[in-house]
């Protein structure tokens, strides 16, 4: 047999050949004989009472098979809107949600109404000719604003609009750290609300089998199996009887994460009408109420000593929670327990206060609460160097946790598993030409011109789990991973895991991982995920670059179960003592005789016989659950180059530079993809990005591709990446995670960058996205 | 009231009494069963539906189907042939241009005619090039280097460029 080492190269993706030729399997790639088409009358107004529904000429419309309001949904769906109280232990005010409003709506969006019709134009046509009156209402836009006593209300009758308000830890010691300060520099850090804009939208299949009394549901989502927890329970179904499937799902960004009301709604319509029910999002549906991202800003100041040593941090997270608190919304919290980044601090305090509003929830956004993170002290860590005169590599240098520190617990007592945070930013200074590029900048600012360096030493956390920490945060459900590894009698392998890929690869790098494992070609393993009615029992998802460095670690698991009883059985066949046998390269052998030996396939085989060791089982297959006993946490050095143009306020990117340490490599080809992919997020939100209201009305104003503005390919610059690897102490593999450091690091490196070219007009701070507008402005006045 | 209209679709002729209204898009993805074809957005900007039309790039959601009357349209499923992928959907795989993969159809059929164009594109022709299509998850570095290196295979194998550019059948 083939001595294969699989991973750390680059492999092909075992997607791709359905996905380039038009043959991959996307939500609205399925249909049902039978099915009727769902649209849904959405609120125009951001907050109002609404007195009365006509649905009467609706109704007679062609094809219409049945219009719906709130009522109708009443005996078919109980319970309000999950929401897990993640890091926020103490919730003031989480305001009941069901899936269709009834008496009043709280965002632009918000569903009043469904339609269902033989065609997607009968409904769409319906659902245009049912009448809605409202009492329009004050809407709660400003998060200042909605903290005063005398505020309106996002929900009429509640008593205000904090969500929570949450101090992470006493100020004993921040309050004496700010004592010893020579400087103290602060700071308002805005972070725009984003759109996650996924290139496929949302979608829901349902289809009911009323004698059955089972429910399939095809969805576009990162998590069947929570979606078929909430959705059974809503239903009054057992677990059981509910199958989600969630095929090729055209990006997530955290999006498809949490349940939907149409999620419930599409499933009630089914059972309703015996009929299977499809919906499929629109573009501005989308835009509209799918959860976004960030929403937020923070009060910082920072206390240093005169040489640049940072002492403490004093800040407070303002966070726009929207209409209802997301199901995992609270979770972006954990900006202030990754406030100090990748320094050492004498002690930090952190505030957080989620405040309600009528827009559109907030949760969960490639990065979640770690791109704000890093944001702030990357940009608190630039204004100290500001305020010293010092050069910001050197204030970074002075402050990094020391390699020899590891593991280190951190202010919040969050214990950091590896870094050597000085050998990544060397590598990017060297990459990047920092002297030159300094020289190149003196130069130019003599000419009259704006150059900016900009740095981002991020450090992040992520793979959650462990149970210990996870469980309580979501209410009971701790995050570890399972996975099921099925040795098939001519020796092919069945690998499931409960996590889901949209577009990381997962068919390929965990097949990496089994095919070395195993010593088995790749093309013997097959990976399943997606569907709640096919291996594990239970599955946690893909968010939080968790995959690989729990799903994965699973998987090995189980694989190295398989490999235990092949032992076993092959020790029986080889007449040998178990502990003799060893299994390399796909063989099982005798130690110190290689001829004596049982192949893989071999032994898979007999384990379907009848020459089986006393008391052993048929069968070759494996369960095994991963409970991390930390988080992993990479980190990197970013370094963006921009020249802004100050007659227009135009930023040019004109380089981008990347070293990021994820732990061990299992394929190169898609780490750098999934970075090049995160980078390309991050500087949409520091450039282009924002999720724009009326401040008054609450009305959305960037509603679609034409207004929400996500960079095309002539925005996005190229990127030169590499790579340190500090294996993760945490899991066997060594493996951290990589699907959201690009996020997490370069809003911070860009914006460092044009508040550093902007330097010489004495601009200190800029807000996001840094766009043409804002900067001209902000130059004009620099320049007045 | 419906309209008759015939389409030569990846080479096979089809005939169908279609709505007025009925978009290009939803044509061949809801009456040919072509769902390689995806849609993005509802305002022509994402470009995930794009297609060929008598071997030009169009999004297929700014065309209504009795438009395409007596057209002959290449849509991803006809890129392909005998088993043997199209050089530009090679490069996609070996160049690692795609992920969720939603997009990647409509990248597909923009390059095809961008090459058909211009066969030997700089970066900057080609960032104009697909400056019509959206991705959010490569940040289009991959998709780049995949246009470049298809567009190298292609010089060296020229039939394959002239299928595409006559709209392929």
């Amino acid at each position: 047999m083939a001595v294969t080492q699989l991973v750390g190269a680059k492999i092909h993706r075992r997607e791709d050949p359905r996905l380039i030729t038009g043959h991959g399997h996307y939500i609205d790639d399925f249909t049902r004989t039978g099915t009727a088409y769902a649209a849904f009358v959405r609120s125009p107004l951001a907050h109002a009472r609404v007195k009365s529904i006509d649905v009467t000429d609706a109704s007679k419309a062609p094809g219409v098979v049945g219009v719906y309001t709130a009522r109708d949904f009443k005996g078919q769906l109980a319970g309000t809107h999950p929401a897990a109280p993640a890091f926020v232990a103490e919730k003031k005010y989480v305001p009941e949600r069901f899936p269709i409003a009834e008496k009043e709506v709280c965002y632009q969006g918000e569903i009043v109404a469904a339609v269902l019709a033989e065609t997607k134009g009968q409904a769409a046509d319906a659902a245009n000719m049912i009448q809605v009156d409202y009492d329009e209402l004050p809407a709660v836009m400003d998060l200042e604003k909605a903290l005063d006593a005398k505020s309106p209300k996002a929900h009429e009758g509640a008593a205000d609009n904090v969500c929570w308000d949450l101090a992470y830890t006493g100020p004993e010691v921040t309050e004496a750290a700010f004592k010893e300060a020579d400087v103290v520099v602060k700071q308002r850090i805005l972070q725009n609300r984003l759109a996650p804009v996924p290139m496929e939208p949302r979608g829901v299949m349902a289809e009911y089998e009323t004698y059955d009394k089972k429910l399939t549901i095809w969805m576009s989502s990162q998590n069947p199996h929570f979606i078929r927890l909430f959705v059974s329970g809503s239903m009054g179904l057992k677990e059981s009887q509910v199958r989600v499937i969630s095929p090729d799902v055209g990006g997530g960004f955290g999006s498809k994460i949490s349940p939907y009301p149409e999620d419930y709604l599409v499933p009630a319509l089914s059972r309703m009408t015996e009929r299977p029910v499809k919906w499929i999002e629109t573009r501005t549906e989308s835009i509209q109420n799918a959860t976004h991202g960030r929403g937020q800003f923070y009060e910082v100041e920072v206390a240093a000593k005169k040489d640049g040593t940072l002492l403490g941090m004093r800040m407070t997270q303002y966070l726009d929670v929207g209409a209802y608190a997301g199901t995992f919304s609270a979770f972006q919290a954990c900006a202030c327990l990754m406030a100090g980044g990748a320094y050492k601090w004498k002690g930090i305090s952190a505030r957080t206060i989620g405040i309600l509003t009528n827009r559109v929830p907030t949760d969960p956004y490639r990065g979640a609460g770690r791109p704000e993170a890093t944001h702030l002290v990357e940009r608190m860590v630039d204004l100290v160097a500001d305020e010293l005169k010092m050069d910001p590599v050197e204030v970074r240098r002075k402050n990094f946790i020391q390699p020899n520190e590891f593991p280190f617990t951190q202010n919040f007592g969050l214990v950091v598993d590896s870094g050597d945070y000085e050998k990544a930013l060397d590598r990017a200074l060297e990459m990047a030409g920092y002297q030159d590029l300094r020289r190149k900048q003196a130069d130019m600012r003599k000419q009259g011109r704006y150059l900016g360096i900009g740095i981002s030493t991020w450090i992040e956390l992520c793979g959650f789990g462990p149970s210990a920490a996870t469980a309580p945060a979501t209410g009971g459900i701790a995050l570890v991973e399972s996975a099921q590894v099925r040795v098939t009698p001519t020796g092919s392998v069945i690998v499931y895991t409960g996590t889901h890929s949209h577009g990381q690869g997962h068919e390929t790098t965990f097949g990496q991982i089994v095919a070395d494992q195993l010593g088995v070609p790749l093309e013997n393993i097959e990976l399943r995920h997606g569907d709640t009615a096919e291996g594990t029992a239970f599955g946690y998802g893909t968010y939080g670059s968790r995959s690989l460095a729990v799903g994965g670690v699973a998987v090995s698991k189980a694989v190295g179960k398989v490999i235990d009883k092949g032992k076993k059985l092959a020790a029986h066949m080889l007449e040998a003592a178990e502990e003799d046998v060893v299994f390399e390269h796909g063989s099982f052998h005798v130690k110190g005789s290689p001829d004596k030996s049982k192949a893989f396939g071999e032994v898979a085989f007999a384990s379907y016989g009848m020459s089986l060791p006393q008391g052993m089982e048929q069968g070759l297959e494996a369960v095994a659950y991963f409970d991390p006993p930390n988080l992993v946490w990479p980190f990197g050095a970013h370094i963006a180059v921009v020249e802004v143009d100050p007659e227009t306020g135009h930023v040019e990117l004109q380089k981008y530079v990347a070293v990021d340490d994820c732990g061990n490599i299992i394929n190169p080809m898609i780490v750098d993809g999934q970075l090049h992919g995160g980078v390309a997020q991050s500087i949409a939100q520091a450039l282009y990005e924002e999720v724009v209201y009326d401040d008054e009305t609450g009305q959305l104003k960037t509603g679609t591709l034409l207004d929400y503005n996500i960079p095309g390919i002539g925005e996005i610059p190229a990127m030169d990446l590499d790579h340190t690897v500090t294996p993760s102490p945490t899991n066997d593999l060594g493996v951290k995670g990589i699907g959201e450091a690009g996020t997490i690091a370069a809003t911070a490196s860009v914006i460092n960058a044009v508040v550093d070219a902007l330097s010489p007009l004495g601009i200190k701070h800029v807000d996001m996205p840094a766009s043409p507008d804002r900067l001209w402005k902000m130059i004009k006045e620099a320049r007045n | 009231m419906k309209h008759k209209v015939a389409v030569t679709v990846n080479g096979r002729k089809h005939e169908h009494e279609v709505e007025p209204r009925l978009l290009l898009v939803h044509h061949l993805r809801d009456n040919l069963g072509l769902t390689g074809t995806h849609i993005g957005c509802d305002t022509s900007q994402c470009g995930a539906c794009t297609i060929l039309v008598d071997g030009k790039a169009v999004k297929s959601c700014t065309m209504f189907a009795v438009q395409a009357e007596g057209k002959s349209l290449t849509t991803i499923e006809g890129m392909a042939k005998d088993g043997e992928l199209h050089p530009i959907q090679q490069a996609f795989w070996d160049e690692h241009g795609l992920q969720c993969g939603y997009c990647t159809p409509g990248f597909i059929m923009a390059a095809a005619y961008l090459l058909s164009q211009n066969p030997n594109p700089t970066e900057d022709e080609i960032r104009r090039g697909l400056e019509g299509n959206l991705c959010r998850c490569t940040g289009y570095v991959n998709i780049i280097k995949a246009v470049k290196s298809a567009a190298q295979t292609m010089s060296t194998a020229p039939a394959r460029k002239t299928t595409v550019a006559a709209g392929g059948n």
